[in-house]
């Protein structure tokens, strides 16, 4: 069986010469890890700064007059809400309001607006929001191939990318962005974030990967034992889960609702028509059957991905991303659980390959960074009620 | 390059294995802990257990990934490595050494014939890696 060609972002080579373990995620060459391994690089991100290549994801650019209304009706949040400047946690749904794939919305102008989709789903998004463009003035355009992005994350982050941009980094609140030169390469500089800390979020043309990704390092004394460290995506995943961030494929899918995964900030049943919204306002008037819950290993053993839950040896659910976690030092999970279940102080089972191991279920985020400033609104997190 | 001692056997489950009369001390390889990366846990058996030869006796977990480890010969469990449980980053640490996992009598020591030496085991590592 011939192996299919792994996609590459402009920093494969750059992975490949500071000795990343390169794994297929998605279809894409991805660095996993750095020689300084996952534990190192995921505490140095909470402690200092931890950068990330992170071009693998998406970009739909939609432009026109309609450009608004046509992203209100196949997301679930409100791009109406939004002001230049401003990025939106969102959600590509279907009919029955399960996830073809969650997204950030860009607003740059009320005819400007930039999706930024998953890796893996891509290809999937575009087809989707193509096929779902009716009469609406719109021109759509798949930019992935044109950009690169570094996720530069921790409390060090601002300091470290003030030295190469003369933008007023800490006027940016968060889930806003600027436009303008990151030494000398023009740039989108969002602060957004998957780690659950402060940080930014940098997009340009792809052919500047290289230049950004060495100059944040050497502004952040890669190689000093405070300064910033390369992130592979084991670290990005145990940083998110820490936050208990959603991660599309493991923990929402087109088999899960947005409600169910506590989405519900996200869907703005009163903003009008959109895909998915009655499925989503009869789900949320009946209540939801099933619920995305954080919990923590009590006993010893790590819960993992596809592991069954049990409650008083029944099977009543599945753990979505299980790992152990860092910064914590605890062995935590997200689940889908029956409501009954779903409470905080629940203890449940995981069947660790066949031995069944205690945990309870938790209130999340896990971890929540303690905020130095106003950082401005919302964080994307599965949040337990 | 990863360190392969030669006074070793290995197994191609990337096991090693050291002759101390009619017990075998085993462990992982450099090789095995560094492809894991950061161990969290490593869970054992306990002493008495009899296992066949290639059979699995537990599990070592990183951060991202759990493997088995099997035994390279078959015996019965004498002694395990308790101070794993609250330090596994000594299999990171000192594969050969502190990250020791289990001493078993051997059923017939002549099993250990049938393993890696140092040499094949280099040779057989680079080729898995190409």
């Amino acid at each position: 069986m011939a192996t299919p060609q792994l996609k590459q972002t402009p920093l494969n080579a750059a992975h490949r010469r500071m000795g990343a373990r390169m794994v297929d995620f998605g279809g894409w060459d991805m660095p996993v890890q750095y020689p300084y391994g996952t534990i190192e690089e995921h505490l140095r991100t909470r402690t200092h700064a931890g950068l990330f290549d992170v071009s693998h994801m998406g970009e739909i650019d939609v432009r026109g007059r309609d450009a608004i209304a046509f992203v209100n009706r196949v997301t679930s949040n409100d791009a109406s809400k939004l002001v230049d400047g401003q990025a939106q946690y969102s959600a590509l749904t279907t009919p029955e309001g399960t996830v073809v794939d969650d997204l950030l919305v860009y607003r740059f102008a009320e005819d400007h607006l930039l999706l930024v989709v998953n890796a893996s789903t891509t290809p999937k998004d575009w087809e989707w929001i193509r096929s779902h463009k009716q009469d609406e003035a719109v021109e759509l355009k798949n930019m992935s191939a044109e950009y690169c992005q570094l996720a530069l994350q921790g409390p060090d982050a601002l300091r470290i990318l003030q030295t190469l941009t003369d933008l007023p980094l800490s006027e940016i609140k968060y889930y806003h962005f600027r436009e303008g030169a990151v030494d000398g390469v023009p740039s989108i500089v969002s602060r957004t974030g998957y780690t659950g800390e402060d940080g930014f979020e940098v997009y340009a043309a792809a052919e500047r990967a290289e230049q950004l990704w060495d100059r944040i390092l050497e502004a952040g004394r890669f190689g000093e034992t405070d300064g910033v460290m390369p992130c592979g995506l084991a670290a990005r995943n145990t940083l998110r889960l820490e936050s208990a961030m959603a991660l599309y494929g493991n923990d929402i899918d087109e088999t899960t609702t947005l409600l169910e995964a506590n989405l519900g900030w996200i869907c703005k049943l009163g903003k009008g028509v959109f895909i998915g919204r009655e499925a989503l306002a009869r789900q949320k008037e009946e209540g939801v059957k099933r619920r995305l819950v954080g919990f923590e290993v009590t006993e010893r053993g790590i819960a993992r991905d596809h592991q069954d839950v049990l409650v008083n040896g029944e099977r009543v659910g599945q753990v979505t991303s299980g790992s152990p976690a860092p910064y914590l030092k605890k062995n935590i999970g997200l689940a889908y659980v029956p409501v009954e279940f779903a409470g905080a102080g629940q203890e449940i089972q995981i069947d660790v390959r066949g031995r069944a191991v205690g945990a309870q279920i938790v209130p999340t985020p896990f971890y929540k960074r303690e905020k130095k400033q106003s950082a401005g609104s919302h964080q994307p997190s599965a949040k337990t009620q | 390059m990863a360190n392969v001692p030669e006074d070793l056997h290995y197994s191609k489950d990337h096991e090693w294995l050291r002759v101390e009369g009619d017990v075998a001390v085993i462990g992982i390889t450099d090789y095995a802990q560094n492809s894991l990366g950061d161990v969290v846990y490593v869970e054992l058996p306990k002493p008495g257990e009899k296992f066949e030869a290639h059979e699995s006796f537990g599990s070592v977990e990183s951060v991202k990934a759990v493997s088995e480890i099997f035994t390279p010969v078959s015996g019965e469990v004498v002694e395990v490595n308790e101070s794993l449980s609250d330090e596994p980053e000594k299999v990171n640490e000192d594969p050969y050494g502190a990250g020791w996992m289990i001493r078993m009598r051997m059923n017939n020591p002549g099993e250990v014939d049938s393993l890696l030496s140092s040499v094949e085991y280099e040779e057989f590592t680079s080729a898995e890696t190409e």
